[in-house]
């Protein structure tokens, strides 16, 4: 599975494991529910960890535990659920992560330059298929009328 | 007015080219209908009941006459020679065919216009005082700074995805033309004690299904700080705005089940935040004003006899003045209105002919600009008095001359059933009925300032709930019936109609309405206008003879 990031594909080094799995080693996603649940356990995981937030979940909750999360996906139910960008600007813009935050689930290519401009670094396609317009889509724009987050 | 530079130019051509991708894939199959909506949506491309609708945008209303001509030219090559104007200072086509959107965005890009959040659940295009920088009772010219929040609306990479539309209004006046008090944000240019000039900002109007009033906000903001609370604002409303139910999204239901103290204290924290990055200078504001400076209006404009003697001589031309000219800041000028209202015509619509006409009228009389008006009708702003006889005289052979501005066939009206897939009942036709009622000027100009507004359906695209007379159309079993109010308005005494009651057949409109009339014209009392006698009666006068016969 190839991933963007940082405006290259590369392959994707991490392994989301679903609520209801056993965890491994090596660098893992898990829900925000479980990183709530097994934050203690995961103090002894051999590799990275990254952390997946939907909308309904509080961005705020991970305030403490950022500098300990080397991912976060913003996975995004459907493509018009838009408080995902104001999570990635606050990550970014407020708490100052400096991990990578990586776009996944149902959004479209043609979102990724607004995403970029509001601190999402890397994006996992819906469709294999769709890697390349995606890449292709975060030059949609050559100029812009705000900042954006760095 | 304001114009473009390379950069603008370079983000609507992108803007362009990324549509014609997006129309590109979904032919092909590579985008599914739901996927490409959102998208669509936010170039202004709706589906309609017989054909797409393509919605463009009219900067707070103001348009050159080069501009015009392209929409005269579109009208003709893509569309069936005319376009609609919109209660929101936009522009329609009823008849484009999707495969060539793109290339009418590209035409509209060669003149510095584009379709960019007319629609879909992101900011829309910023509305204004369709007199402003020319009326007698202006606070300060509102223009700069639609211009400057049209910016920052404009591809915002946070908020484009917001839970519903969210529409901002300016008004720079004393006198709300803009109808600031029924959008998601209204803002007004006023003085604080010290006589300095900043905005008074207003949020959680709106009309639709759930008419609601704006409160303020904020007392008093400095100009510094516009764009920085506009931010706040919409933050709050992008995190906390309902996603469950679309009639429940919009800010002015978070406003209203958060209750407004608790709404703007969390807009205050977040604003304290962000305030002291978000800074508009001086300087950019300076910049956008000199788009806006006054025209060269000619000194000796005002020592002209001819348009008095007009006026004296021909009755017809006095009657047009008085109602479709406004008083102007400058000597010797008034600002024409262009009543896009004929009895015979759908409100609002204009020819490919028209179009290209105006153009040349606005060019020869007016510095080449034309406003649209909240109204869905135009306005010449920069008119000299000496040549209003020979502007009425060539509007009058273009149809365009009917002197009718604010009067009771001043109607506002959606497209309704003939046109929109939304609709429940006809509008057009239930304005064309009143018209024919109607046509004795005498009575008309008698009844005086009375606005009906007619939408054919709940979503209140022609704002009846703000009406001196609401018509909503209603579906009931399959028959169009229609459902009256009285006492709305959309200016400084914003109020929500009152039901008069059961919604009535769609034979029985025009009777009602004309009673209506016949009752005010009985009942008032010395100089009262209709809406300040259904304030003081209240709806049962009317309410009683109109279902007299029930």
């Amino acid at each position: 599975m190839q991933i963007i990031k940082n405006n290259q594909i590369i392959d994707n080094s991490w392994t989301y494991i679903e609520d209801d799995v056993d965890l491994k080693s090596g660098d893992i996603c898990i829900s925000m529910t479980r990183w709530k649940k097994e934050k203690e356990l995961l103090r002894s995981h051999e590799g990275k960890i990254g952390i997946r937030i939907s909308p309904s979940d509080s961005y705020e909750d991970l305030a403490n535990d950022l500098g300990k999360i080397d991912l976060i996906e913003l996975d995004f139910p459907t493509l018009a659920d838009g408080r995902l960008f104001s999570y990635a600007w606050l990550l970014r813009g407020r708490y100052h992560y400096e991990g990578e935050i990586r776009a996944t689930g149902h959004y479209l290519p043609d979102q990724v330059f607004y995403l970029s401009r509001v601190g999402v670094n890397a994006f996992k396609p819906e469709k294999p298929e769709d890697l390349s317009t995606l890449l292709g889509s975060l030059n949609d724009f050559s100029v812009t009328y705000q900042s954006s987050i760095k | 007015m304001y114009q473009y530079n390379e950069n603008d130019q370079t983000l609507v051509n992108e803007r362009v080219a990324q549509f014609r991708r997006q129309t590109e894939r979904f032919l092909n199959g590579e985008l599914t209908a739901d996927q490409f909506r959102p998208l669509r949506l936010r170039n202004g491309l709706y589906i309609q009941t017989h054909a797409p609708m393509l919605r463009i945008a009219g900067p707070y209303g103001l348009l050159n006459s080069k501009q015009f001509r392209k929409l005269a030219h579109i009208a003709r090559k893509y569309d069936k020679n005319y376009c609609h104007f919109t209660t929101r200072q936009n522009i329609q086509f009823n008849w484009p065919k999707l495969e060539e959107v793109p290339d009418i965005l590209e035409e509209l890009a060669s003149v510095q216009m584009h379709a960019i959040q007319t629609s879909g659940n992101c900011m829309r295009n910023t509305t204004t005082d369709h007199l402003a920088g020319v009326c007698i009772d202006e606070i300060e010219d509102p223009r700069p700074y639609c211009e400057i929040i049209r910016q920052w609306t404009t591809l915002h990479p946070e908020f484009d995805y917001l839970p519903r539309k969210f529409k901002i209004a300016v008004s720079g006046s004393l006198r709300d033309r803009a109808a600031t008090q029924f959008h998601d944000i209204g803002v007004h240019l006023v003085k604080d004690e010290n006589g300095e000039t900043g905005f008074k900002i207003l949020v959680g109007g709106g009309l639709g299904r759930t008419p609601i009033i704006g409160q303020v906000i904020k007392p008093y903001l400095e100009k510094r700080h516009l764009l920085s609370y506009l931010e706040a604002i919409l933050r709050i409303y992008n995190l906390l705005g309902r996603r469950d139910n679309m009639y429940k999204a919009r800010i002015k239901i978070l406003v209203k089940e958060s209750g407004m103290e608790k709404f703007s204290a969390l807009v205050e924290k977040e604003w304290q935040l962000i305030r002291d990055d978000g800074e508009l200078s001086a300087e950019r504001i300076e910049k956008i004003k000199a788009y806006f400076t006054l025209p060269a209006y000619e000194p000796d404009a005002a020592f002209d006899n001819s348009f008095e003697q007009h006026q004296l001589n021909n009755q017809s031309f006095a009657t047009w003045v008085k109602h479709n000219s406004a008083d102007h800041k400058a000597p010797g000028y008034r600002a024409v209105f262009i009543s896009l209202k004929a009895p015979d015509s759908p409100p609002g619509d204009m020819t490919d002919s028209q179009l290209d006409a105006v153009a040349d009228l606005a060019d020869q009389y007016s510095f080449g600009q034309i406003r649209i008006t909240h109204r869905q009708n135009l306005v010449l702003a920069d008119v000299k008095k000496c040549d209003l006889f020979n502007l009425w005289q060539k509007l009058a052979v273009l149809k365009l001359a009917t002197p009718n501005i604010g009067t009771v066939t001043d109607i506002i009206c959606c497209p309704g059933l003939d046109f929109c897939s939304l609709a429940n009942a006809g509008s057009i036709g239930i304005t064309r009925e009143i018209n024919q009622a109607l046509d004795d000027m005498d009575y008309i100009y008698d009844i005086g300032d009375l606005k009906i507004n007619i939408s054919g359906c709940m979503n209140g695209c022609a704002h009846q709930s703000v009406g001196h007379i609401g018509i909503l159309g209603v579906d009931k079993n399959g028959a169009e019936w229609y459902q009256l109010t009285l006492g709305g308005s959309s200016e400084n005494e914003a109020a929500i109609g009152d039901r008069l009651g059961p919604a009535v057949a769609k034979d029985q409109v025009v009777k009602a309405i004309t009673t209506i009339l016949e009752v005010y014209v009985k009942q008032r009392q010395n100089e009262e206008s209709f809406l300040e006698m259904v304030n003081r009666v209240g709806i049962t006068p009317f309410k009683e003879q109109v279902y007299a016969n029930h």
